[in-house]
């Protein structure tokens, strides 16, 4: 609770003082950046987006180092999401979507036509912001139907099990009910129920978009110190609307924005020095609670 | 601050109406009217179906469904000397012709439902959702024609191949080489007459199924088809068996079509390749044309004990999807 509490006052001094900032982002928990790189990284090259006629998203290219957790932020309609969805080619599922640009994973275009979409998927996995667990599956097969959507194989399936529903924090409060129904938990539960799920086909890169904004204060603390945890030993993209958190869990900060044209990237720095000493005038104005 | 006491008296529960608007009143009374209407035409038939049928029914008993014939001796003046009626044959065809039509039609329909909501290209969908709605309306002496002359002579060839193959299950089983107007090709043609409206109702649900949880299960790695089993199926299975059930009730009812196609013969037959079927409402047509008003009385009972049976068959439906409800959704 005690946290809960010191992260309201943090959003409190953000809206109201710039110079509170480098605080905000000093008292977050990020760990050093580069520590310890494991994973494998993620690289976007002058990535576009359209859908239909709609140009959404212009020449975003952005690296995600291996290891590391890079926050998207921007106000509503800048292309954050479009971004992050076309870095797991979740982005042509919408009818007359189209992107230009390339995303590199491993040394290779993600979009090469040689290469088999499913298995990017497994490599780079997503949570989404509505909790969306299977309502049919118990919350053991919800954590493990990936394995049975992509047909993989596991030695020992109750290990899985149990691993990924230590990492994503939720493995003491379910333990004894593994054969419950996903829809019978809260929903900061049910969401760190998906974030177990899209673990158990252990992916080197996860996007998250906007996986706290419909949840409660205690549950976003929750799953922010399970991103923390995560970091060590993936690549994590995450989606934000709230800069607490993005200063909170991130190592990298890109600041997105569209001046009603499409979205584009303004500016990727440091957390920390986005939040203390942005280059752009327009972060500045963002960060400090001026326009979003 | 600590009144803790309380000191009030628990009052009388207010009654809490609004008081309707005229316009309020008016529409009420228009869907009620609406609404009971069906109610009441149906109340109407079965009320007319009890009263021609009582007669036939009291005097046959039991008779009336577990027995096979239909005669009826008249003399020479033309009054009833004696008469026996008995449907067994004539229900057991149409039960097995209907779930049969029923089993050939919803995985045609399952698969073209879920090809038009996930595989098929736009102006494709568009072609294919407005010809299967077309075949919904078309008159169904058409179709009955149409499995006379074109059906007829491929349901028998197919009919044969089955026979040959698995001729050692009793259900396939046809010693006398006969397979003209067997069950099988009336199967077919209701089948055919079915098909539409469960394609419909099962692209529906199928449309319905939440995209969140189809996005979920492509993060994943699913493919397509994968994906599928996961998520939609599961999601429209009720909906695809209430389809069926509505499929059911049309197969079960349906009449010229099958007429044109069965041969009615009032001798129980299991054997589906074998050219003897039964079928009540064919039956009814096949007769009403120069019946007697006594024997018009005997159809009016067999129309009472189908419309019966459709009534058990869609409350035992009901009651199936029921209890198969709750997971899924």
């Amino acid at each position: 609770m005690s946290t809960e509490n010191n992260g309201d006052q943090a959003k409190m001094e953000t809206t109201t003082t710039p110079s509170s900032l480098s605080s905000v982002a000093s008292a977050s928990k990020r760990k050093a950046i580069n520590s310890q790189p494991m994973g494998t990284g993620l690289e976007a090259r002058g990535v576009h987006a359209w859908f239909g006629k709609h140009h959404a998203l212009a020449d975003v290219s952005l690296d995600f180092a291996a290891g590391t957790i890079t926050a998207l932020i921007g106000p509503s309609g800048c292309g954050k999401s479009t971004f992050i969805r076309t870095l797991n080619r979740m982005h042509e599922f919408i009818p007359t979507a189209a992107m230009a640009g390339q995303v590199i994973l491993d040394g290779k275009d993600i979009y090469d036509p040689s290469i088999d979409v499913t298995k990017i998927r497994l490599q780079i996995g997503m949570v989404f912001q509505k909790p969306n667990p299977f309502p049919s599956m118990t919350i053991g097969e919800n954590v493990l139907s990936g394995l049975k959507l992509a047909q993989l194989k596991t030695e020992n399936k109750d290990d899985l099990l149990e691993e990924c529903l230590v990492k994503a924090g939720l493995w003491n409060e379910v333990k004894d009910r593994l054969n419950a129904h996903g829809g019978s938990l809260s929903g900061g539960q049910q969401q760190r129920l998906c974030i177990a799920r899209s673990l158990a086909v252990r992916p080197q890169v996860l996007l998250m978009d906007e996986p706290c904004s419909a949840l409660d204060p205690g549950s976003t603390l929750r799953i922010e110190e399970t991103i923390e945890e995560l970091s060590s030993n993936m690549t994590i993209v995450i989606v934000t609307h709230n800069m607490q958190q993005a200063a909170r869990v991130s190592d990298y900060t890109a600041f997105f924005l569209s001046d009603g044209g499409p979205g584009q990237m303004i500016e990727v720095a440091p957390t920390n020095e986005i939040f203390a000493r942005p280059r752009d005038k327009r972060t500045e104005n963002y960060v400090t609670g001026r326009f979003g | 601050m600590s009144t803790t006491e309380s000191t009030y008296v628990i009052p009388e529960k207010r009654v809490v109406t609004t008081k309707p608007r005229f316009s309020d009143k008016v529409f009420r009374a228009v869907v009620t009217t609406g609404g009971l209407s069906s109610l009441i035409v149906l109340g109407l038939i079965f009320g007319f179906l009890l009263y021609q049928g009582f007669d036939i029914i009291k005097s046959q008993g039991f008779d009336f469904i577990t027995t096979s014939r239909w005669d009826i001796t008249y003399d020479e003046a033309g009054n009833v000397i004696s008469s026996d009626f008995g449907l067994s044959a004539m229900l057991i065809g149409t039960i097995l012709c209907s779930f049969l039509a029923v089993l050939i039609a919803v995985p045609v329909s399952v698969a073209t439902a879920l090809y038009l909501t996930f595989y098929a290209p736009h102006w494709i969908k568009k072609t294919m959702v407005t010809i299967i709605d077309l075949m919904a309306a078309f008159p169904s002496i058409l179709f009955g024609i149409w499995a006379y002359i074109i059906l007829m002579p491929s349901g028998v060839y197919w009919a044969k191949l089955i026979n040959h193959y698995l001729g050692f299950i009793p259900f396939f089983e046809n010693k006398d080489r006969y397979f003209q107007g067997s069950p099988f090709i009336a199967s077919l043609i209701l089948a055919i007459m079915i098909i539409p409206i469960i394609t419909s109702i099962s692209r529906e649900i199928f449309s319905q199924a939440p995209l969140d949880r189809i996005q979920a299960a492509y993060a994943l790695g699913a493919t397509r088809w994968a994906m599928i089993k996961a998520v939609v199926i599961p999601h429209g299975r009720n909906g695809v068996i209430g389809g069926a059930m509505l499929g059911l009730g049309r197969a079960m009812g349906e009449t010229v079509a099958v007429y044109t196609v069965l041969n009615i013969v009032f001798a129980i037959n299991w054997k589906i390749l074998f050219g003897v079927g039964g079928n009540v409402a064919s039956l009814i047509l096949t007769k009403f044309g120069e019946a007697s008003a006594y024997e018009i009385k005997g159809l009016m009972a067999a129309g009472l004990v189908l419309f019966v049976l459709t009534l058990i068959v869609n409350f035992a439906s009901d009651q199936l999807i029921r209890r198969m409800g709750g997971s899924g959704k």
